[in-house]
């Protein structure tokens, strides 16, 4: 096995776990506006190690640069759904859990 | 190798299945949709790599846009109750 | 100039999604780029923005690596909070003012701070921050003036 699919199959194994992390997340928390977190950040990374093990499974050529203009494309999409639905939310005033209202 | 991650991700997406169901705000529906959307982004390009078709790729890449702006518009319709503004 | 430069992307991104290098489909590429070039340059690049643009970009990948390895302490944070039992959270919403000018600086301050650990930005403008923290660290940290200082330094003075 040489070396190419050793490294393509550890950032597939730490992003996978990343994303499920992320959706244990947003199933786990309490609000709306604590689900974003996990949407927001563990995706994004997890998404970019996914591809970033298949560009270096690939080597260069057009393919790995289409997976690049993905990588880029989701690094600006994400944080900017993720933010635009907080703003929707709390412009519709949806009010953030505290922790002293359970307690 | 690809299959794993591949069922990892679509577990990922039924977790984030649950979320889009119960809800309880639209607004979580709105994430939930927008999370299983990205995740169907990079099982498309583990789809080409799986199958050894690149043409998946270009698939991965509208669908990313268009994942993006379908968003926005399910956001623009909650807020202003109409699309053709 | 930005009516080349357009094409020039143009181009290279039909390159990209065709992968087939015979005449036809080239030539059809340039006369596609150069039709979309004369409609619509001026929405894709504003002429005067070129030169401090350039700059900017540059100033942008500096600030890259920082970038990088916040989001990997974030998503450190986030597996932590996850996976732990109690899920220790304390989400509390803070506003603070900013000093960038620019629509840029906003735009990248707002992205970076949602990347960034245990906040994520719920609206920005020229007049006020509200930001999700999803801990009293995280909130103290944001606080601190740190990435507005760093965000800074990518906005510039040449603006």
């Amino acid at each position: 096995m040489d070396i190419r699919t050793v490294v393509t199959a550890i950032l597939l194994a730490v992003g996978c776990f990343l994303m499920v992390v992320a959706c244990i997340g947003m199933v786990r928390f309490p609000d709306f506006y604590a689900r974003c977190h996990p949407s927001g950040k563990g995706d994004t990374l997890g998404q970019m190690l996914v591809l970033v093990g298949l560009i270096i499974y690939e080597g260069f050529s057009l393919v790995s640069v289409k997976l690049l203009i993905i990588i880029a494309f989701i690094w600006i999409a994400n944080p900017t759904a993720t933010h635009w639905v907080m703003k929707a939310a709390y412009t519709a005033g949806l009010k953030p859990w505290q922790k002293s209202q359970s307690s | 190798m690809f299959d794993a991650a591949g069922i990892a991700i679509v577990l990922a997406a039924i977790l984030v299945l649950y979320r889009a169901i119960v809800g309880p705000t639209i607004y979580d529906r709105i994430l939930a949709a927008n999370v299983i959307g990205t995740k169907t982004v990079v099982l498309l390009a583990l789809i080409g790599f799986m199958y050894a078709r690149p043409h998946f790729l270009d698939i991965a890449l509208v669908y990313a846009l268009i994942n993006f702006i379908a968003a926005l518009a399910f956001l623009k319709y909650v807020e202003a109750g109409r699309l053709d503004l | 100039m930005s009516f080349l430069l357009t094409a020039i992307v143009m181009f290279s991104f039909w390159i990209l999604l065709s992968g087939h290098f015979d005449p036809l489909l080239i030539t059809l590429g340039i006369i596609s780029s150069l039709l979309v070039a004369h409609w619509s340059h001026d929405l894709f690049l504003n002429e005067k923005e070129i030169g401090p643009g350039f700059r900017k970009a540059v100033r942008c990948i500096k600030y890259l690596p920082w970038l990088v390895w916040q989001i990997t302490l974030a998503n450190l944070h986030l597996i932590y909070l996850t996976l732990h039992p109690k899920m220790p959270i304390e989400p509390r919403v803070i506003r603070f003012t900013t000093e960038l000018k620019t629509g840029f600086g906003i735009v990248a301050l707002a992205n970076s701070i949602t990347l960034t650990p245990g906040t994520v930005t719920i609206k920005g403008s020229r007049e006020e921050f509200i930001v999700h923290a999803i801990t009293q660290a995280a909130a103290r940290s944001l606080l601190s003036g740190e990435m507005q200082g760093r965000v800074k330094e990518v906005e510039g003075r040449d603006v």
